[in-house]
């Protein structure tokens, strides 16, 4: 009796539970209605204008005409509210014209920097042939002979030489892959050296052996060996400092995304602040999922909800106390009972089911879509001539049933900027040419990635401002905070130094493992 | 004063005479057993000091031998009839108790509730 009650009592709660769902799957209905047109935001009280993003002046029909595509390729209607394609907003003009003027500043830095190192390069390999030819070529005559020791010192600078080249390409002769703000101090120092390093050899050269025309060729030709070991020991210095001492991890990196809270930890070693954040750069574009500006727009509408509504008069006569106003306005706000958590909680657990539904149905469209079709083998291709396509052709056919499954998803979860018409059936055709199954097909649907897995034209992030208090070339300490910006968001990087670990030892013997049995046994007399 | 505390320290025990019964071919006292120094002194639920490895009560039958002398369930047994039972294993304890030409034994037992009122009163 007792537990059929209780049944009751709990369905009753049930059907209460859903019927405020329903209320609040509608309500979500409607207010998502609006901002679900092709281009991203609208709040309630005001319009943006945004085109679709980094959208060249003189675009190529094919994309444009691929955009409009963009909603009717899974349904046959949908309505396009709010902008014109044609239109161009400030922010994207500012964009245009900074990367304009950007290329061609830094273009020429860098080249200065590379041309001032080649050329330095190029001498310093020339010298040591220089310094054992010129008294060949300017007094032949009054050279001592030399024989079977010069020679091996010949071939021993031929040898070291090679090694320096080769070593020198694999260390220095990279794509620069970066444009940094300021110079390397390191390699700025490492120029410097060599420089004073062979100005002061030619210094001596030319007034002692040159002005003097010393006859002892034994010894000009070891000084030019002296001057090539020297060589191969600052190459070794660069490579210590360029490049071994930063493997070392000593510091650890946490960067948070401004938008959204995401945040990941890196090892670094000792580096300046700038290459500390090149290196944050180089693995935000494949950690750090793709920046959706179209998630972003729901926090903000329930934040402006909350202080809506609420207007200060000043009943105690004239006097503008602005400070105090909006102090007592937030006040007020927070002490308003609003449901706004409760609406947020059932928008979540709506949204939840929505999108496992969808995902469901999705699934199970593309596992049917993909059992059409079959891969021919070697013999059977010649068996059947006529019905054989080609990986591209047998995409189109099955993209059409799996289609509208897939757009709903990815409008679901906002993701439909991300994905074209064009893009999804290169997918397709890319996965049946390397037989992968739905599940990886649909691997890259859904969930978001990181940056690098999209079109660049949808990356939202190309042009970085490192934003710091130190200067950047100075290293990495313990605290130190950065942020690198961006015209949509921003990096935050802390800095923290991986702490003194004391590690000590413990020897357990093998036989010290002795177990007994602990018992309590109970006897009744 | 000391002697007080000697008093005392007698009225902590309690001397229990059983008589036992004879069931068949058996003479049972109608009690259970826990307890010594091969066992387990931290799973005696009715010791005080966890490492008391002394023989307790662990289960009196109802309206047996023990029960009608007077024993209760978590009694400590000290002595039995003059043997002592603080320091032996379980199975000495448990043949000290079922000797066959025994009929009776007295039992030297002590009680935490009387140790507790004893406490109290010289508190007090």
């Amino acid at each position: 009796m007792s537990a059929a009650m209780d049944t009751e009592s709990t369905y009753s709660g049930y059907s209460h539970y859903s019927g405020h769902s329903k209320k609040a799957h509608r309500q979500g209905r409607d207010r998502h209605k609006s901002p679900r047109s092709k281009d991203g935001s609208r709040s309630e009280k005001s319009v943006t204008i945004q085109t679709p993003p980094a959208e060249p002046l003189l675009g190529n029909d094919a994309s444009r005409a691929e955009e409009g595509q963009d909603d009717n390729w899974g349904e046959t209607t949908t309505a396009i509210t709010g902008t014109s394609e044609h239109s161009i907003s400030q922010e994207d003009i500012a964009r245009i014209s900074k990367d304009l003027e950007d290329s061609v500043g830094l273009d020429c830095k860098r080249y200065l920097g590379l041309t001032v190192a080649a050329v330095l390069g190029l001498l310093v390999f020339l010298t040591p042939i220089a310094f054992i030819l010129l008294p060949q070529i300017l007094w032949r005559d009054d050279l001592e002979p030399c024989g079977t020791v010069c020679e091996g010192l010949f071939i021993s600078v031929a040898f070291k030489l090679l090694i320096l080249l080769i070593g020198t390409w694999a260390l220095f002769f990279r794509q620069p892959k970066a444009d940094i703000p300021r110079v390397f101090v390191f390699r700025a120092l490492l120029l410097v050296l060599i420089f004073l390093f062979v100005f002061s050899y030619w210094l001596f050269y030319g007034v002692r052996i040159l002005d003097s025309k010393d006859t002892n060729y034994q010894g000009i030709v070891q000084y030019a060996v002296s001057l090539v070991d020297a060589l191969l020991f600052i190459h070794y210095l660069a490579i210590v400092l360029l490049e071994l001492r930063q493997l070392q991890p000593v510091f650890t990196v946490k960067v948070v995304r401004s938008t959204d809270g995401e945040s990941r930890y890196y090892s670094l070693g000792h580096l300046s602040i700038q290459r500390a954040a090149l290196v944050v750069l180089e693995n935000y574009y494949k950690d750090f999922t793709v920046y959706n500006p179209a998630l972003l727009t729901a926090s903000k509408s329930r934040a402006a909800k909350h202080m809506a509504g609420l207007k200060v008069y000043n009943v105690d006569g004239p006097g503008n106390n602005a400070s105090g106003q909006s102090r007592a306005m937030i006040a007020a706000a927070a002490r308003r009972r609003d449901s706004s958590h409760n609406e947020l909680y059932y928008e979540e657990a709506d949204h939840e089911r929505r999108v496992k539904k969808r995902r469901a149905r999705l699934v199970v469209a593309v596992e049917e879509a993909f059992t059409h079709i079959k891969r021919l083998q070697a013999e059977e291709q010649q068996k059947a001539p006529g019905e054989m396509m080609d990986p591209r052709e047998a995409a189109q056919a099955i993209f059409p049933s799996m289609a509208r499954a897939l757009q709903k998803y990815l409008r679901t979860t906002r993701q439909q900027q991300y994905h074209s018409m064009e893009s999804i059936l290169q997918h397709l055709s890319f996965c049946i040419t390397n037989n992968m199954t739905p599940k990886a097909f649909l691997e890259r649907y859904l969930n978001p990635g990181p940056t690098l897995q999209y079109d660049r034209d949808r990356w939202f992030s190309k042009q970085w401002t490192l934003v710091s208090e130190e200067a950047v070339t100075s290293g990495l300490q313990d605290g130190v905070v950065f942020v690198l910006k961006c015209l949509d968001f921003s990096l935050v990087v802390n800095v923290k130094k991986i702490p003194f670990i004391k590690l000590s030892e413990e020897f357990i013997d093998p036989k010290s493992h002795k177990f007994v049995l602990r018992l309590q046994s109970e006897t009744s007399v | 004063s000391q002697y007080s505390a000697l008093f005392i320290f007698f009225f902590f025990q309690q001397r229990i005479e059983i008589h036992k019964l004879r069931q068949g071919d058996n003479l049972i006292l109608g009690f259970s057993i826990g307890g010594g120094i091969d066992q387990d002194p931290t799973q005696n639920p009715f010791s005080e000091d966890k490492t008391d490895k002394g023989i307790y009560v662990t289960r009196v039958t109802e309206g047996g031998p023990a029960e009608v002398a007077g024993l209760q369930i978590g009694d400590k047994i000290m002595q039995v009839n003059g043997w002592d039972m603080t320091m032996v294993t379980h199975d000495q304890a448990r043949k000290r108790l079922t000797k066959r030409n025994e009929e009776v034994v007295r039992l030297l037992v002590t009680r935490q509730s009387l140790q507790k009122a004893v406490q109290q009163s010289m508190m007090s």
